[in-house]
């Protein structure tokens, strides 16, 4: 958003370059890929001679490797790509590889204003992260999820820290194999499984959905179990903008889940299904993707539903940057929809895009697509149709759109005022 | 006459660490608590009603292969149900460590859950889903054997069945891939390609053990110009042995992934390969603990998939095989998904002399190997083979030498049955069949 | 004597009726309120298209596969269900009773066939009970129950054909008659005679998930 402020929003057309003209300079080309602020388009292109370069509005980067893959760019506009050379892998940015080489790179992640990257790393069979072409000092027998925190300055990942050999059935389930690794630093305690994670915001605590032997699933936070334990969970999520550690997770007991607090149920309601938690930003809102009976699925805030249940499948939950909105995707007989607080759009979609909020949360756009062909719909109402194009940012001021997309086989950055829809 | 259960026993005692050890730390106390855990918490109105409907006739004896192969009661459905569940409800789950541990191997490699036999009994009684209750009390108390279990173990911290590490999975399609390319120089195994059409997702073993089904997969996507995706993350495993084990916490976990992936990708609908009982997990299982009654990203078989090819001509066949073949149904798409028409419209478009084995469709023995037998392991391989004489039978009679059987647990209990039995005869996938058969236009050949 | 008859064809036979209809009301009701509260998902698959086509190839003798693989099987079971469910209902003296108590009456069958279909159901029981005895894998499933199921089902036909043959004493063979068949109505409910009541529900909720889910044919 802060990022936003230095875009340009006042060219209405510009046409950045033209991907269709690239197969021409290519042997191949994959598809494109475009930065937040619009201003560059990319895509993997490969050579006669076989070798992989990033073409970056229709330059190819200096260096070729021998593979490439994972084009994406970060918040602050720089592209990233994984790529191998003499059988090493490491991780391009804007055409410059990292120094550190290792024996496989993958699952690329930014931190908020995308100064910091970290890829998830193999060297010599053993596993971690690698942080701005820092590996970590500890590597482990393997890594799972990762995240790190909006500053960049903490990450934590489930780690198999000890090892198993084949078929080792008992020393899975009773010892456990499994734990957390913060910045590369194991928890003592060992699980059996750790999946889903989430840090405080400061990085002060990590919260981990861990099971404990087969049957008894519960969140550990700084390594130290929730004396409850559930039938099931889901993974955790702090509470933001407050000091106090509140992990909050889905948990399931007697068939039935709900979201507990600590451990502590924090809803009197009980579902079929109740998952994707998510904090309004000042973190007073707590609204959670769920289904209130079986096939019937709506989203819940602090307990209570929406009136409008879908019978398919709710997916990306979307506060207002005021938390004052909520929207979400929906599908229900087949079709897609977006719904914002509890009423769809009365379109109906092939496919939809995660829902954008304006500044003031009074305007929603989404990226939606119809018979082959995409648009940006807000409040529901259609833009014209392209060829392709990439999720809508509105201008901080709400009054303007950033419409990136491709139209005869040319990519233009649009800035299109909010009437125009 | 009835062969007392024990007289079996005591032919060949197998030994299973995961059932021994796994008995050998039950209390009784235990035991009771779980089972009345289950009977108050899990079980309802449908275990009630076919225990108290079931009439005691044996008529669902006939549809089970291994008491075709076997010929004793205690191979039969309702036998295998008497012996467990009968046995547990009565005693109010005051059974010994040994009865789980009979129980377990009665649930575990003595039933398929085929559901054959929900077709023969009058009722449309479901012995498939008692046994399949039977193996939850087992799972709840950690009385399972080995194999399945490190399998099953092996989902919940990879998110597939095969211990294949992240890593491992995307250099893996990269290699096939690169194989590929050399075939079809435009070929691109796309990863994480968002907004893609369809997401194909495999079953563990095809990475470790079946690499080449990928590159075949890929050939033919390519070939018929769909727009795919693989994912590169946990989520690209459609199987699903917990399932199986009775750990629907776990199975409830790696369908999340799977589908949350396929939807995180914005894909239209999932692919996914010749496999029968992963099939049965997305479409019809999995699904229901998560609250989905049907799956909420359409799941379509790799058969279905090449059949709509075939008919929107997207594909060609450019020759067809000569040899006589015959086609075995597999009861998770054919029971479980009907797809024995489309199924035999493509042997027909693709071979000149297709032999029917007899019974075929719904009514088709089950491979004895699904369910969950075949990943109990080694153990129990002889007896899983023995136990299916029948099929060896079916399979003689055809008199062919290529048996096309879409799904991989099939593919490997048909392969032991043909071995066991000197069947000369060999198993294919529908993709091996198409490899050998389609047109490949020439704008895409090296 | 005349006591016991008003007694057992009187009050007995009003509480047997309360005792079948009740019990097997309540059976229903309680199973319809177990799904509801346990296993609420499985009204969303039921398919009223699905549960007849369902229901339909199993009430129509060799509409499945098992019933033409078991041919004597199927004859015997059609046949034995039928003169079961039919002889009591359409039997003279049954309808004449029918008639001094509520004015109502119908088509009767013939005396003579009414007497074959009571031997077809008895001739049945004992099929069924040989067949228990001599089919290694029915016997293995079968307990005294099973046998106890067939003695009260057989038991009103042989005591009625007894009865109208005047063989034995003819009071008291009305009597055992007529407890017989209180007997074997107050057992419905409560045995998995009740099958008579579940097999509509089991067959659709089968037909149900193969029809319309797994789009295949349960017969
Ligand atoms: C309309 C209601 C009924 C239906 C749909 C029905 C259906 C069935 C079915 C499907 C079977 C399974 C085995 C076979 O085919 O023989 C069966 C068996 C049997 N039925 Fe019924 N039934 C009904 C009513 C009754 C009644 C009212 C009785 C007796 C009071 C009864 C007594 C029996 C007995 C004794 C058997 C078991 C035979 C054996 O021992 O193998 N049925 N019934
Ligand atoms: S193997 Fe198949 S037919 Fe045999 S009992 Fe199990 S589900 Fe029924
Ligand atoms: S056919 Fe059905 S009713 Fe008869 S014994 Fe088997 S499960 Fe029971």
């Amino acid at each position: 958003m802060s990022e936003s402020k230095k875009w340009d929003w006042d060219t209405s057309e510009e046409l950045i370059a033209t991907p269709s003209e690239w197969k021409t300079k290519f042997a191949r080309v994959q598809e494109p890929y475009v930065s937040p602020d619009g201003k560059k388009v990319a895509a993997i292109a490969r050579n006669e001679d076989g070798t992989y370069t990033a073409c970056v509005n229709g330059e190819a980067w200096e260096n070729t490797y021998e593979n490439m893959w994972n084009l994406r760019f970060g918040p602050d506009g720089r592209l990233t790509a994984i790529v191998s050379e003499a059988g090493e892998w490491t991780l391009a940015v804007d055409g410059v590889p990292w120094e550190n080489k290792f024996a496989y790179v993958w699952d690329t992640k930014f931190n908020e204003d995308g100064q910091t990257i970290a890829v998830k790393i193999q060297q010599d069979t053993r596993y971690g992260l690698a942080v701005n072409d820092q590996p970590w000092e500890n590597l482990f027998e393997h890594i799972g999820k990762y995240v790190m925190t909006p500053d960049g300055q903490y990450m934590a990942a489930a780690v198999q820290a000890v090892p198993l050999g084949q078929a080792e059935v008992f020393k899975f389930k009773d010892e456990g194999t499994w734990t957390v690794a913060v910045n590369g630093n194991a928890w003592e305690k060992i699980f059996t499984n750790v999946w889903g994670l989430d840090c405080s915001p400061d990085g002060k605590h990590v919260a981990a959905e861990v099971r404990m032997g087969l049957y008894d699933y519960t969140i550990a936070m700084d390594g130290e179990m929730w004396p409850e334990k559930f039938n099931c969970v889901w993974e955790p999520v702090f509470r933001p903008k407050t000091s106090e550690a509140l992990a909050t997770a889905p948990v399931r007991a007697a068939g039935k889940w709900t979201l507990a607090v600590n451990g502590k149920p924090v809803w009197d309601s009980k579902f079929v299904q109740c998952w994707h938690q998510t904090y309004s930003p000042d973190g007073r809102k707590l609204a959670a993707i769920v289904a209130p009976s079986f096939g019937q699925w709506t989203v819940a805030i602090d307990g209570k539903l929406w009136a409008t249940t879908f019978n398919e499948l709710v997916t990306d939950l979307t506060f207002s940057p005021d938390g004052n909105r909520l929207a979400a995707i929906a599908k229900d007989d087949g079709h897609w929809k977006i719904v914002v607080d509890g009423t769809p759009w009365p379109a109906m979609y092939d496919m939809v895009w995660p829902p954008v909020f304006s500044p003031d949360g009074s305007k929603v756009a989404s990226k939606v697509e119809k018979g082959g062909k995409y648009t940006i719909a807000l409040n529901g109402k259609p833009w014209r149709e392209c060829e392709a194009l990439w999720n809508p940012v509105f201008s901080p001021d709400g009054k303007k759109v950033l419409v990136r997309c491709i139209e005869d086989g040319k990519y233009y950055r649009r800035i299109v005022p909010i009437s125009e829809f | 006459m009835a062969v007392p259960a024990t007289k079996l026993k005591e032919k060949k005692e197998i030994i299973d660490v995961g059932l021994e050890e796994g008995a050998a730390r039950l209390t009784y106390e235990r035991i009771e608590q779980v089972i009345n855990r289950v009977i108050t918490a899990e079980m309802a109105a449908r275990m009630k009603v076919y225990v108290d409907t079931c009439i005691h006739c044996g008529l669902c004896s006939t549809a089970c292969h291994y008491y075709l192969s076997h010929g004793t009661p205690e191979w039969a459905p309702v036998g295998k149900v008497k012996q467990t569940m009968w046995e547990i409800l009565e005693k109010k789950g005051k059974v010994s460590p040994e009865f789980i541990k009979r129980a377990s191997i009665i649930a575990s490699t003595e039933c398929n859950v085929c559901r054959r036999c929900s077709m023969y009994c009058p009722y449309g009684i479901d012995v498939a889903y008692i046994m399949a209750t039977v193996r939850r009390i087992c799972h709840l108390l950690g009385v399972t054997p080995q194999y399945i279990q490190d399998t099953a173990h092996s989902h919940s911290a990879t998110m597939n069945q095969m211990w294949v590490k992240e890593d491992e999975w995307i250099d893996t399609l990269q290699w096939q891939e690169g194989e590929a390319q050399a075939e079809m120089p435009s070929l691109r195994i796309a990863l994480d390609k968002e907004g893609a059409d369809i997401m194909y997702s495999v079953i563990g073993p095809e990475p470790k053990f079946r690499a080449q089904l990928i590159y075949q997969a890929a050939i033919l996507m390519t070939a018929a110009g769909v727009d795919w995706t693989m994912p590169a993350s946990p989520g690209w495993d459609n199987s699903d042995m917990a399932m199986f084990t009775g750990d629907f916490e776990m199975m409830g976990r790696i369908k999340r992934t799977h589908f949350e992936t396929a939807a995180k990708l914005r894909v239209k609908k999932i692919v996914m390969g010749e496999c029968g009982h992963a099939f049965r997990s997305v479409y019809d299982v999995g699904n229901r603990w998560l609250g989905w009654k049907m799956p909420p990203i359409p799941v379509i078989h790799a058969t279905q998939f090449y059949y709509e090819l075939l008919k929107e001509g997207k594909i060609k066949i450019a020759r067809k095989l000569k040899e006589p073949v015959t086609l075995h149904d597999p009861c998770n798409i054919v029971r479980g998904r009907g797809l024995h028409e489309m199924m035999r419209y493509l042997v027909n478009a693709t071979c000149e002399n297709f032999v029917e084995m007899y019974p075929n469709r719904e009514q088709n023995h089950c491979c004895c190997a699904g369910g969950g037998v075949i990943n109990c392991g080694p153990p129990w391989k002889t007896k899983r083979v023995e136990s299916n004489s029948i099929k060896a039978e079916q399979l003689a009679a055809t008199g062919v030498h290529i048996c096309i059987a879409p799904c991989h647990n099939c593919h490997g209990g048909l392969e032991d049955i043909i071995n066991t039995y000197k069947l000369n005869m060999h198993t294919m996938f529908f993709i091996d069949v198409l490899m050998k058969t389609m047109e490949i236009p020439d704008a895409l050949k090296a | 004597m005349q006591g016991i008859y008003e007694f057992v064809r009187g009050p007995l036979l009003w509480l047997t009726f309360i005792v079948f209809i009740g019990g097997s009301l309540y059976r229903l009701i309680s199973m319809y309120y177990l799904l509801k509260k346990k296993e609420r998902w499985v009204f969303n698959y039921m398919s009223l298209k699905y549960s007849l086509r369902s229901i339909l190839h199993w009430i129509i003798p060799f509409a499945s596969a098992n019933m033409r693989q078991r041919p004597i099987m199927t004859v015997m079971s059609f046949v034995f269900h039928i003169c079961l469910l039919v002889t009591p209902v359409f039997l003279l003296s049954h309808i004449v009773l029918w008639d001094e108590s509520w004015n109502l009456s119908w088509w009767a069958l013939p005396d003579w066939i009414a007497d074959i279909m009571a031997l077809v159901v008895i001739g049945a029981c004992v099929f069924f009970a040989f067949r228990r005895q001599i089919l290694p894998e029915v016997k293995y499933v079968t307990s005294v129950a099973d046998y106890a199921i067939l003695a009260i089902t057989a038991a009103p036909f042989i005591t009625g054909f007894l009865a109208y043959h005047q063989w034995i004493e003819y009071r008291t063979m009305l009597i055992l008659h007529i407890l017989a068949g209180e007997a074997m109505l107050v057992a419905i409910p409560f045995t998995r005679l009740i099958h008579m009541f579940y097999f509509w529900f089991t067959r659709a909720y089968t037909g149900s998930e193969f029809g319309g889910v797994r789009h295949a044919r349960d017969w």
